[in-house]
Order: structure tokens, then sequence, then C-alpha cells
């Protein structure tokens, strides 16, 4: 084929588990809150670690406050013998590129992804400006809410949105939650009383800022035999790519998602219909810039999981978006589907995956 | 478990690397213990502020440093009531997106404010230095942007 991003290989997902996802876990440690998902995504098809060929995932140290925590983790899979296992601090949906790529290669015919973050041990405030400019903006400290303030103000400014968008995209999510047992907040509040709500950091107000979720996520991905005998329906990634922005906050226009539009352009997203579209905005706001760039129309069911805003896993809340849209393709629910994540600043760089149904 | 039975303890995880800031954003730094602003020219002649070694936009390299400010407009901004404890300032301010005189892009930094009905997006601002005798040749040489007139 002759764009870069189309799968030249098929890979299915083929298993799909999460934790529940809570404000706070302080019982258990990374390892031990993992244990029970590696435990059911490997279930789900009746197979265990020796089964697949490698082994990647997602997560940040500084969340945790300690270096190479990743290593920890992997008593949730138990690894010995040695085996091929690699690490991205990024969210788990990077960690699932990483895997695609090597099947890509023809070096593995199956892989386990999975991501992790407790988001509640630090303040995420102060955590999150160290993925900022170290010289211009990190001394500042400015906080993840005040940037992504400073977005949606740009984006009412350009007359792309309003306080009651925000407000009714927050809505619709958590009362879409309501039907989603592993989301955090789950209730049906309409968009005139959401928007009661103080100003946290103005014009966002407390409805409109993802839950902090501690949590965690795995895939099992799958190529050739496997993909078939490990599921009635597979469901295959037919298109993939992530892209990144400047670094420079004040060089982007921030109501727009160049990055979005060029993965999913390299994806394929218009080469067929959308059915339903997982995405990764963790702020209300932030989910009609990516439907934007994703050339979405109203057709499109977003986040029928509840999204980002009905819980917010840090590392593991993009990873979660590609197992909800294979999980409803996998239960006829849809046919195409589109799950996207985010990483750094007001979206700063983006992900699109396109999953397809046998 | 009950909360009063979980053991906690402190940790505080720290990366003390000394770093060079090099000749574009090294000068920009100097600049700011000066009181003044310079940018870089970028890809089709455009002011980078603050500078990187590369145009943020095509990754080129930029060419000559060019005198930008002190005033500007705001691009964007936020209002924040309830400083966190890091913030440069500690009364309610805004942050903002502020595009210097002379340059095509914006820098972040906090606006000093009365309040958010003072403020508005195209708004002008001017720079608010610390005192000489204080200033590092970092960002926090520069203590705030003011609206322009006087208003804070």
């Amino acid at each position: 084929m002759s764009a870069a991003g189309r799968t030249v290989r098929p890979v299915s997902i083929a298993s799909f588990a999460q934790s529940q996802n809570v404000r706070k876990d302080n019982e258990r440690n990374e390892a031990e809150g993992l244990q029970p998902v590696i435990a059911e995504v490997f279930a789900n098809v009746g197979i265990t670690k020796d089964d697949v060929d490698f082994i990647c995932s997602g997560s940040t140290d500084y969340l945790i406050g300690g270096p190479f925590s990743f290593v920890m983790a992997l008593d949730a899979v138990g690894v010995w013998p040695p085996r091929a296992e690699s690490h991205v601090e990024m969210d788990g949906a990077w960690a699932l590129y990483e895997a695609w790529v090597l099947f890509q290669e023809g070096e593995i015919d199956a892989a386990l992804v999975y991501a992790f973050g407790r988001s509640s041990l630090g303040d995420l405030n102060e955590i999150l400006t160290l993925q900022l400019d170290p010289y211009y903006e990190a001394p500042l400290w400015p906080d993840i809410v005040s940037l992504n303030a400073l977005q949606a103000r740009a984006m009412i400014d350009a007359g792309k949105a309003t306080e009651a968008d925000f407000a009714a995209i927050a809505s619709r999510s958590r009362r879409d939650a309501l039907s989603n047992p592993k989301a955090q907040v789950r209730h049906d509040v309409a968009p005139d009383v959401l928007l009661e709500d103080d100003y946290v950091v103005a014009p966002l107000r407390r409805h409109a800022l993802p839950p902090i979720t501690d949590g965690a996520a795995a895939i099992v991905l799958a190529a050739g035999d496997k993909a078939l005998q490990w599921s009635e329906r597979p469901v295959w990634i037919t298109g993939f790519d992530h892209r990144m922005e400047t670094h420079s906050l004040g060089a982007r226009d921030l109501t727009v998602s160049p990055s979005t539009a060029k993965a999913a352009e390299v994806a394929g997203v218009a080469d067929g219909n959308v059915d339903i579209a997982e995405i990764h905005a963790p702020f209300a706001h932030q989910e009609l810039i990516i439907a934007e760039a994703l050339g979405l129309d109203d057709s499109v069911a977003v986040n029928p999981s509840g999204g980002p805003l009905a819980a917010n896993p840090l590392m593991s809340a993009g990873l979660i978006r590609i197992g909800e849209a294979a999980s409803r393709i996998r239960a006829g629910q849809a046919d195409r589907a589109v799950a996207h994540a985010t990483s750094g600043p007001c979206l700063q760089q983006n992900l699109v995956c396109v999953l397809e149904g046998a | 478990m009950a909360e009063s039975e979980v053991l906690h303890a402190e940790h505080r995880l720290e990366y003390p690397y000394a770093r060079s800031t090099g000749p574009i954003i090294g000068a920009f730094l100097t600049a700011l213990r000066e009181g003044r602003f310079v940018g870089a020219t970028g890809s089709e002649g455009k002011v980078i502020v603050p500078p990187t070694e590369y145009d943020p936009l095509t990754g080129d390299d930029v060419g000559e440093l060019v005198e930008v400010g002190p005033g500007g407009v705001i691009d964007s901004w936020a209002w924040v009531s309830h400083p966190l404890r890091k913030h440069p300032l500690q009364v309610p301010f805004a942050w903002a997106l502020v595009r210097l005189d002379g340059a095509d892009t914006a820098m972040l930094h906090a606006v000093a404010a009365p309040g958010p009905e003072a403020l508005a997006t195209g708004a002008r601002v001017t720079a608010k230095f610390c005192p000489e005798a204080e200033r590092v040749g970092s960002m926090a040489d520069l203590e705030s942007f003011v609206l322009e007139g006087g208003a804070a």
C-alpha cells in the first residue's frame, strides 16, 4: 500500500480488560492493581503469558515518584523465563503502537500491551508541569487546568464553542457512563445545572475537567491464525498513525489539531463510514477540536463509554479508548470505529487508530 | 482497610541536572536579565518569541535575533481566582499567551489585573520586570505583564 500508516499486516484486538476506575486506590501497589487486569485479559481468550511473543507497557515514573517503576509492574505478568519486553513513558496507546510495528515487521504473532497509573499519589497540577518546556514554561508552574483554560478561551474567542457546549459534552459523557460499570463519574445531570458550577480556572468550570483516576488496562493483540482462534469476530486495526506538534504552546493555533488531522489522513479515517469514535479528550472542549480534526459528522456516536470525562486514569485512558471501541465492534454494536489518544499539553501529540469488524 | 491503617511515606524524586541554555535560549534569558526581550527570525521572516534554535513549525534553523516588546497583546487568557503555591503571583491573576510587539508567536506568562472583567483577548499589556538586582536570567525575571495604562 502507498500510505505509510495503512495496515500491511492485519492485527486484531483479541482481548481487552480494565480495572475499576476509582478516585484513589491506596491499598494496592502498581503490580497488585495490574495483576487482576492481566489475568482477565488472558482469561478472556483462554491463554497465558506463554502464548504472547512480546510485552509492551505504558506508564510514567513521575506518578509513583520512583525511577524504572515499570520494571516492578512486570511482576503482574511474571517474566521468568526471560522474555521480550519494552516500555514507553507514554500512554499505553503508544505502547500498543510499538507492538503493532513489530507485527508489521513480522517479528511477532501475539503481544500483551498494558498501562497503569495512580493519579492520586501526587498533585497532578505540579506533576504534569514537568512535561512542559523546561526553560520557558515549566519554571512558571502553569498547571494543566490553566493551560487547558487558555485553549478553551481560544475556542470561545474564535466562535467555535461556548461554555454551554462544554457543559453539554460533560453531561452527555457522564450520562453515557451510567451504562459503563467501570467508569468513575456516572450521573445524569442536565447541562444547565452543570453551568451553575464554579469556575476552577475561567472559562473552565468544574464539570469540564476530567476526574482524577487510578486505574489500569490491558489488551492482547494477535495476527494470523491466533487472531482467528482467539476471536469469533476479530476486530482488525486497519489504519494507525500518530503525529506531534511543536512544544511551543504560543506557536500553535490551540483551536485546531493539525497533528490529529494528519494522523487521521494517514490512518484512512475517511475511507469508510465511522459508527463510533472513542476520543481521548480529558477536557470537554477538546472533544470538539478532535472531532473536527477527525472529520466526524453528527451521525457518529462519540464516547459511548463515557470517555475520559467519566474516567481518566493517566497513562491508560488512551489505551482504554482503543479497547472500548474494539469491544463495541466485537459486540456487534458497530462495524467501524475510530479510537484516539492524546499526550502532552493542550493536545500536543495525537494518535489515531481505525478498527473494523471482520 | 481503613485509611488510618495505610502506611504513608514522603518521597521526593529529583533530577538535579545542570543544563546549558545555548546561543538562542541563553540570549533570551540574558536579555530578560537586562529587562528586555529578543526573538529569533524564523521561516518567511516570522519572529519567534520566546525563541527556539529552530522554527517550531518548519524545523528550519533560525536566523538573527531581533528586539521585541516590551508591549504586546493578549492572544488568550485564563483567570485564576485561587493561585496554587508555585504560581508566579499569589493573588488572583490571569495566565495569558502574550504576543509581543514585533513577534509572530506568543509567550506564556502571568498578567496582573484587578479582576477578570478588566481583561479581554486583544487587550494591550506591557512587561513589568523584577528589580534589576533580583534578576538571575530566568522567566521569573519578568514579574508579570500588566495592562497598558496601568489598570493593575
